[in-house]
């Protein structure tokens, strides 16, 4: 995949991943009407006999997707990250229960969706499907990675929930560097001794940026996209909790329950170290631009610089 | 293992619902928990369809192209683990584990657990979705085989269902088989206190399914009415089987108190007197 100067969306990516996969009969395309905007459209246009389209009824895909993959399928079924919630408790009895392989994507997750509003952003599904046993939750930042991570998906045997975002942003990666991507496994771009960011989604990009802001104080941060929310990277946390001493999670989700409260967890029982969790801070958001809303509830790479010298601070006393 | 059914005349499968009934209630009373009513309300229809239809394979439950049973309401477990039994695929001693730590019959219907189930249900409204799922995959394949979804009265007030009976239409899912167990009680008290459901088979018809109605006990009928539905390949059709909750045990039969509750010793040994 070429970068062009406009970036990549992870929504694009997940769509060209589809397109990937028109060879493999195996794989059937599920969508709730909104395959225009998660991208599922560019798989129904090349192979219609493996696409199911079911109009505005998320929970009734669920079960679809269930069915279709007890039969020997690999269903990708997709819709708006929050319309998945609507369907949240077919995914946990029906897909997550008897651990069925379902890969469930939702699209235009958090506040960065803008001006749709707040009853189209997302903020709690990482938690939610966090909570799930047998799930893999997932979250790319840019369409290199979310195809790469969507294509091994095709092979992952559990079911899985994979948030992606509707904006394009400046890419992270590569063909070459998405390569290495592995479910599960947190990827370093950036290393630094004096914290840890630990980002996911859009917010790789401010976490990137605030790390350029704190070097230039004489701070080094490593920089960690956590693309893969459960199984979380526990080995890579405690090791930067051991060698930073101060952690920040940045995140385009609600504090509670996502990438911050993951990582509290793992840090708690391992290594505790300070925590500074940048993201929504129980709340809902509202219309506008995704970059005015960022700055508006505080999670602009300024304010991961804030949190940054904050959990320094913390660790010191 | 193309054969379907078990070749019982209707003599025989009258004989086989009884033998089920007692299982049933055995089961419920033996844990003192459970859901006896509607477990036999369904019974005839699933000693009919094990015994004189579907295409499964006890000794290889997962045989891909097998015909597919979802019991959606999946609380009616004991009428399914009493058919199973018969079918070959449970052992009396698997009944036993019946809602026990460990057991294969877990207190609803579940695939993980128990071999011959095909769907894990318990919430109610989903069966007929991953029915949907299940003949997608079978016309993908290329395969005649069928999918069979039981689903309760009182399940309809599920909006799930209604998102289910479009999309069947609207695929032309011709291998989907519903059953309506109709027999009017829910958990709280009659369907027509909790939420009126009127004409149900007018309801599925007006969606564009084909629909017959039948009495839910009479074997005749009711393989007549399998058969009918196997008839029926350009689109989804419906059985609504009027039946009696705790049909077959006199103080069961359309009382809502024995939708989920378990009879007392006395009550247990006249059940047993009833269905010898």
């Amino acid at each position: 995949m070429s970068a062009p100067s406009g970036g990549g969306a992870s929504r694009d990516g997940y769509g060209a991943a589809l397109l990937e996969m028109v060879d493999d009969d195996r794989v059937v395309v599920i969508e709730a009407d909104l395959g225009k905007s998660t991208k599922s459209c560019l798989f129904r246009a090349e192979k219609p006999s493996h696409t199911v389209s079911l109009g505005i009824a998320e929970q009734n895909m669920m079960l679809v997707a269930a069915g279709l993959s007890t039969s020997g399928y690999v269903p990708f079924a997709s819709t708006f990250a929050i319309f998945t919630e609507r369907g949240f408790e077919q995914v946990r009895n029906g897909i997550a229960r008897p651990n069925i392989v379902v890969h469930l994507c939702g699209s235009h997750g958090g506040i960065h969706t803008g001006t749709d509003g707040s009853s189209a952003q997302s903020i709690e599904d990482l938690a939610i499907y966090r909570t799930l046993p047998n799930m893999t939750v997932i979250h790319p930042c840019d369409d290199v990675s979310a195809k790469a991570l969507t294509l091994e998906l095709r092979h992952h045997n559990s079911p899985s929930y994979m948030r992606t975002a509707r904006n394009k942003v400046q890419r992270a990666y590569s063909d070459e560097s998405a390569h290495e991507l592995q479910i599960g496994k947190g990827h370093i771009h950036r290393t630094g001794n004096d914290v840890a960011i630990i980002a996911c989604g859009v917010m790789l990009n401010e976490a990137l940026d605030a790390a350029k802001i704190l070097s230039k104080s004489g701070i080094e941060a490593t920089v960690v996209d956590m693309h893969t929310i459960k199984p979380l990277d526990t080995n890579l946390i405690s090791k930067l909790a051991k060698e930073c001493g101060a952690i920040v999670t940045a995140e385009d989700h609600s504090v509670i329950g996502g990438l911050g409260g993951a990582v509290a967890e793992c840090l708690v029982s391992n290594h505790p170290v300070p925590l500074e969790r940048i993201g929504v801070q129980d709340r809902f958001g509202e219309s506008g631009g995704s970059d005015e809303l960022l700055e508006m509830l505080g999670m602009k790479s300024s304010d991961i610089v804030q949190a940054a010298q904050n959990a320094i601070t913390r660790s010191l006393d | 293992m193309n054969e379907r059914g078990m070749g019982l005349n209707i003599g025989e499968l009258e004989s086989m619902a009884k033998q089920c009934r007692r299982n049933i209630v055995k089961m419920v009373y033996g844990i003192g928990a459970g859901h006896p009513g509607g477990s036999l309300s369904a019974i005839d229809m699933l000693t009919a369809l094990y015994g004189h239809r579907l295409r499964v394979d006890p000794a290889n439950p997962t045989w891909e192209d097998r015909d597919r049973f979802i019991m959606s309401k999946g609380h009616a477990s004991p009428g399914v683990y009493s058919i199973l039994h018969e079918r070959g695929f449970l052992t009396a001693d698997d009944l036993l584990t019946y809602r026990k730590l460990g057991g294969c019959c877990q207190g609803h219907v579940d695939m993980k657990w128990c071999p011959g189930v095909d769907f894990s249900a318990g919430s109610l409204g989903m069966g007929l979705s991953f029915g949907i799922g299940c003949s997608i995959a079978a016309k993908l394949d290329g395969s005649e085989r069928t999918s069979w979804v039981m689903l309760g009265d009182g399940e309809l007030q599920e909006g799930q269902v209604w998102e289910g009976v479009m999309a069947a239409v609207h695929h032309e899912i011709g291998s989907l088989k519903v059953i309506v167990d109709r027999n009017g009680i829910q958990n709280d008290d009659f369907c027509e206190t909790q939420m009126r459901m009127f004409d149900v088979s007018e309801k599925f018809a007006s969606f564009g399914w084909a629909v017959m109605e039948i009495d839910g006990h009479d074997m005749n009928e009711i393989v007549r009415a399998i058969e009918w539905a196997d008839q029926v390949t350009d689109g989804p059709a419906c059985i609504v089987m009027h039946t009696i909750k705790g049909k077959g045990v006199s103080y069961m039969e359309n009382n809502p108190k024995f939708h989920g509750a378990a009879p007392n010793e006395e009550q247990f040994i006249l059940a047993m007197e009833e269905l010898s």
